[in-house]
């Protein structure tokens, strides 16, 4: 296997268990996402160990127990013996010895490794529908515009190129803000992938209308056009050409996405407590103090990083990763 | 100057100011139209609604949006730009102006360090794909290229306060600049490392050599100002996603610049605030792209004849 497909696997993979982490997460995570555990603000991870002086065991950890609330002192008491696929979720410990934090626990005492497994439904899910929407609107308009041609291919693309200059997170913050400021989780949902569909729309309609307006002058459209098609059937013609550009942009898209939620949550104009989100999550990070006593909740952070580098593998292909981005800036400057 | 350049810079300028219009006024629409003013805060606990409607036509939001936004723009004509709700009282336009220099500040010194390193770089890694700093720089850069500039920041925030390499402290500007350069470096390297391969490859490069010319010659003369053209091209994307970058970064690192001051102000329903950080947006992007443009055209006089 050459370096660049081993690369290219293994992106895959870890997007592969992205999917799979928050498909299952109801099913993976230890706890409920919202449970606050008392004594439990900040308490570090939990170490799996199999190996102690008695020799080897089946894998457990050690129950914590709160030494100083002030300083977030925690010590490690008697070993604890994890269940596995028992009280409804994949690994577990008794009721008793207190939860099970194998990714620590935030400012609230929640368990981090549920909510970042609850977390990634959220932010994935709304990178997607995201994309979904702008790829939809970009594939109509950029489909009408190089099919038409003339007045309406300028005043579309006019109003493309408008959109496409604003920072995106300049404008995402203006169209949340002029919404009401608390709204339900599945509200939220619906508004921020609008909004992303609405600022990410004109990459792929700046695309589409490049390729439509070329295939514009094939044979089969000049046959279409003489068998009697009107514009809208034509388009419909035309569009398929642009497959394989779409699906590069839906690529490209998601990662930009997902940064784009942490980002809009983070500022508290997404989702808002208690939801997990991964950029709520961070938002409880900001602190510099809290970073360095608990690195842990800056666990968002590194599987955000992971998921964009994986995309990246990913779409990198043949040509070595990375390039796609500039491919598409320089694409953007040539049409 | 050609009168077909001096053309192109009207067009240019022309299609600037009705950028910075269209902005404006939608910024100042869209905060408009948003449920609550800059009195609902004030009066959430249910103080007298008579002083709300007092204070709400003593800020003139009792008008209608048309008239509203023409008095806007007239005074925009004066420099004049309202005053702040928020910051009591404050003119929009030294408010403005002070954060959005911060901004400039730091866009600019992020732009500058991703292009004296990036650039570089990419020169080195496209001469040699193999060479030595190519197997450093190239995982590297696609680790950075994937870095989007809150995580970046975060990252390099836990850094300095193990490590103490950089200050945390707010107003510093060192680490909020390296947060926002280091993936935009990244990405002028690769760009960098193709156009280079590409204009290595290229015959008149080819003939230099058979005349020659040494490697280095080649390379840093005849093959950087070959790559230059596809480069310059980028900048003018760039300088948008330095603004949503900046934007990020000033918040995480507590910079004070514009990203910060409209993120209050939306907050805070002020209008006027809005619209004068959507107009000074609006000018320093006008302003980026505007320069970007002619450096372009410049280098490659095809694109006065397109745009």
């Amino acid at each position: 296997m050459s370096p660049a497909s081993l690369m290219r696997g293994a992106g895959v993979a870890v997007l592969t268990v992205m999917a799979a982490l928050a498909l299952f997460a109801s099913v993976l995570a230890p706890n409920p996402p919202g449970q606050q555990f008392a004594n439990r603000a900040y308490a570090p991870p939990m170490r799996v160990q199999m190996h102690d002086a008695a020799g080897w065991h089946a894998p457990f950890v050690r129950r914590q127990v709160l030494e100083d609330r002030l300083r977030r002192r925690f010590a490690v008491a008697e070993p604890v013996a994890l269940h596995w696929f028992s009280h409804g979720t994949f690994v577990s410990v008794a009721d008793p010895d207190g939860p099970l934090l194998l990714l620590g626990a935030d400012a609230l005492g929640r368990d981090v490794l549920s909510r970042v497994l609850y977390g990634a439904r959220l932010s994935l899910g709304v990178s997607l529908a995201g994309v979904a929407g702008a790829l939809l609107i970009g594939a109509i308009i950029g489909g009408l515009a190089g099919t038409l041609g003339g007045r309406i291919d300028g005043a579309l693309m006019f109003v493309a190129d408008f959109i496409l200059v604003l920072p995106a997170a300049y404008l995402v913050l203006v169209l949340r803000a002029s919404l009401r400021p608390v709204l339900t989780t599945p509200v939220v949902f619906g508004v921020m992938a609008a909004m992303f569909a609405f600022a990410a729309w004109p990459h792929v309609a700046r695309g589409v209308r490049a390729i439509v307006a070329g295939e514009r002058r094939c044979d089969y459209a000049e046959a279409a056009r003489a068998a009697g098609a009107g514009p809208v059937r034509l388009m419909w013609q035309l569009l398929p050409a642009s497959r394989s550009f779409l699906l590069v942009e839906c690529v490209l898209l998601i990662p930009a996405l997902l940064a784009a939620e942490a980002t809009i949550s983070f500022l508290g104009l997404g989702f808002s407590e208690p939801t997990p989100s991964w950029g709520t999550m961070l938002s409880d990070a900001a602190s510099v103090s809290l970073m360095t006593e608990a690195p842990w909740i800056l666990t968002p952070a590194v599987l955000l990083f992971l998921v964009v580098l994986a995309v990246q593998l990913v779409a990198g292909d043949a040509a070595p990763a990375g390039t796609l981005l500039v491919d598409r800036a320089a694409r953007q400057v040539r049409t | 100057m050609t009168s077909a350049f001096a053309a192109f810079l009207v067009r240019r300028f022309v299609a600037a100011i009705v950028f910075v219009t269209l902005v404006s006024a939608s910024a100042f629409t869209l905060t408009r139209l948003a449920p609550g003013d800059a009195t609902t805060e004030l009066f959430a606990n249910g103080a007298s609604a008579v002083a709300q409607v007092q204070l709400r036509a003593q800020l003139g939001l009792d008008r209608p949006l048309v008239e509203q936004l023409g008095r806007w723009f007239a005074g925009v004509a004066r420099f004049d730009l309202g005053t702040s709700s928020h910051f009591s009282g404050l003119p929009v336009r030294a408010l403005v102006a002070r954060y959005a220099l911060r901004t400039v500040e730091l866009a600019a010194l992020a732009l500058l360090l991703a292009t004296m390193v990036g650039l570089p770089l990419g020169i080195v890694t496209g001469a040699r794909p193999r060479g030595a700093v190519a197997i450093v720089v190239t995982p590297l850069s696609v680790a950075l290229v994937s870095c989007p500039p809150m995580i970046g920041a975060l990252a390099l925030l836990l850094l300095a306060s193990t490590t103490g390499w950089l200050s945390t402290a707010a107003g510093d500007i060192a680490l909020p600049a390296l947060a926002l350069a280091a993936p935009l470096a990244a990405m002028l390297e690769r760009l960098q490392n193709r156009a280079v391969r590409e204009a290595l490859a290229a015959p008149d490069l080819l003939a230099g050599a058979a005349r020659g010319l040494s490697g280095a010659r080649l390379l840093w003369v005849h093959a950087a100002r070959r790559s230059l053209r596809p480069v310059l091209g980028v900048y003018g994307i760039v300088i948008g996603s330095l603004f949503s970058g900046s934007f990020v970064v000033e918040i995480v690192t507590a910079w004070p610049g514009l990203g910060r001051l409209m993120y209050d102000a939306l907050v805070s329903r002020d209008l006027f605030l809005v619209a004068g950080c959507a107009l000074a947006g609006a000018v320093c992007l006008a302003c980026g792209n505007f320069i970007a443009d002619v450096a372009r055209a410049l280098a490659d006089p095809r694109v006065q004849e397109a745009a």
